[in-house]
């Protein structure tokens, strides 16, 4: 019997991930929440980047990488044999820790590759979406007169909302964004926090991140991780204010980390 | 070489270029390279539509697909060919690996399609297409094992991003790797084309040696000679002096071509390589 909950988007049941030998993630069980920003802290090596790789099965890219238990999308297990996990990416967006635009494809081109691999033609459609998708990262202004130059000659925070662009032209259900800010300067990574406020009208969002003040400030609900378990997860307010575990209170007060 | 070959381009001046005629033939002596280039023209344009294709598949093979414990021994093997002289190709070619394209290459050609210009002629296998065959085989180890460079080097950030917006691991080769890599890839392909152009040992055992009129490639069942393989089966048998000249200046031509080519080359992967380094800041 499959229980669909609307309220919760994606669902991690018992997920456990290996590199090789070494055990990444230990029972992981998270609930999501559609149309939230989540946030995923805790100290360098806690597995917290791994945990979003399994969110939309780029895990499995690395060699030896081995998964066991379960990621529910929409109640669905997204590790089922039956599940393409090209659909799923293309369902759950990625942005990754430094910026990554193509680096032989224009501007227009990156926003518009996704698209493209699913059979869209060129043509008045794909430009509208993809001056959407710009338009909602707040990039359009900044690039209308250069869509032809590569997706790099821009600046590192333009680079990274082109990215952000790249995965909502694909119009995904959730974005997971793995330290999106930490390549950027402070007014780079303001932009991309509002940004991240404002996705969540159209999207779920998870976002990794090692910066605290970053996640008391764009999200609503906290996870903290420790050496691969989730050790605590609540509201953003609770976590931060009256947190139940004492690591997470010694985390967050910054007694180590 | 310039000064070696003075008499033949006085003596014939352009026509060395344009003509085919050659006869040594003290008295009635003429000389042209033409045919010689040309052969080495069709031969290496087969060898590289033979071996290039192959190159790139192990090349691909061996970064994006080989699991760990086949990625050594299959890069050895493949440089390994790259070690075995050249003679022995030739050696090879002429009692074992003419025979499979006389078999299964050139009597299906021609039996089928005979009435095409260049699949006319009797399947004999000492022919252009066995050369160029050879040819393509010789050229694996350059072509691959540089390509399998260029190929590691485009960083993973860009598989990641690709795959992260739906790529197939197929799309993510044919549309970011191969396209990021592609001016050096490209410059993999003209340094074994070098290496086709100047090959001689091999080719000169398994071409035909036409000289003259005969030479000039028709078609692909047909004897013929490159740049090369002339110098090599001819000079030491040069009588006169213009004839030396002649070959001299064969040599001069064939010289220039390869330069030209290696210098191409080296200044594609290069320019890769700088690329690369700031691609993604």
């Amino acid at each position: 019997m499959k229980t669909i909950d609307s309220e919760i988007k994606m669902q991690t049941k018992d997920l456990n991930a290996w590199f090789g030998a070494k055990q990444v993630l230990k029972d992981i069980n998270l609930k999501i929440q559609t149309n939230t920003v989540t946030a995923i802290i805790g100290p360098s090596g806690c597995g917290k980047s791994t945990l979003i790789r399994c969110l939309n099965r780029m895990h499995e890219l690395i060699p030896n990488a081995k998964i066991t238990g379960q990621v529910q999308l929409d109640g669905e297990d997204i590790f089922d044999k039956q599940v393409d996990p090209v659909q799923i990416r293309r369902r759950v967006g990625m942005v990754f820790q430094k910026p990554n635009p193509f680096p032989t494809m224009s501007i227009y081109d990156n926003v518009a590759a996704g698209l493209k691999l699913t059979g869209a033609k060129k043509g008045k459609h794909l430009d509208e979406i993809v001056k959407h998708s710009l338009e909602q990262v707040t990039l359009w202004e900044e690039v209308k007169d250069d869509l032809k130059k590569p997706g790099t000659s821009i600046s590192g925070g333009q680079q990274q909302r082109l990215c952000i662009a790249r995965a909502i032209a694909l119009h995904p259900e959730v974005i997971l964004m793995d330290e999106p800010c930490s390549a950027l300067d402070p007014i780079a990574t303001a932009k991309i926090e509002r940004l991240v406020v404002e996705l969540k009208r159209d999207y779920t969002v998870v976002i990794v991140t090692h910066n605290m003040q970053q996640a008391s400030r764009v999200s609503d609900y906290t996870a903290f991780m420790y050496l691969g378990s989730l050790i605590e997860f609540g509201s953003t307010k609770d976590i931060f204010e009256s947190p139940k575990n004492q690591l997470t209170e010694k985390y967050i007060t910054g007694e180590f980390g | 070489m310039v000064s070696g070959s003075i008499p033949v381009l006085g003596e014939f001046g352009f026509d060395f270029f344009v003509g085919t005629a050659w006869n040594p033939v003290e008295g009635r002596e003429i000389f042209s390279a033409l045919p010689y280039v040309m052969g080495t023209l069709v031969t290496s344009g087969i060898a590289l539509l033979i071996g290039v294709p192959l190159s790139l598949g192990i090349a691909i093979f061996l970064v994006e697909m080989s699991p760990k414990f086949l990625r050594v021994p299959i890069g050895y093997l493949v440089e390994l060919l790259a070690a075995v002289p050249s003679v022995i190709y030739g050696l090879w070619g002429l009692f074992v690996f003419r025979f499979w394209i006389i078999d299964y290459i050139e009597i299906p050609l021609s039996t089928y399609f005979g009435w095409l210009p260049i699949f006319s002629g009797s399947p004999f296998g000492l022919d252009l297409l066995t050369a160029g065959a050879i040819l393509g085989i010789m050229i694996i180890p350059t072509v691959a094992s540089l390509s399998k460079e260029v190929i590691s080097a485009v960083p993973n950030s860009i598989r990641e991003g690709a795959y992260s917006i739906g790529a197939t691991k197929w799309e993510v080769i044919r549309h970011w790797v191969i396209s990021y890599g592609r001016s050096g890839i490209f410059g993999a392909v003209i340094l074994g084309l070098g290496r086709a152009v100047g090959e001689t040992m091999a080719v000169a055992m398994v071409i035909g040696n036409a000289t003259g009129p005969a030479a000039m490639p028709t078609s692909l069942f047909q004897t013929g000679q490159t740049m090369a393989s002339l110098i090599a089966n001819g000079f030491l048998e040069a009588t006169g002096p213009l004839e030396v000249s002649a070959y001299v200046g064969v040599g001069l031509i064939l010289l220039l071509i390869s330069l030209f080519i290696n210098v191409g080359a080296h200044l594609m992967i290069t320019r890769v390589f700088k690329v690369k380094g700031g691609a993604i800041e």
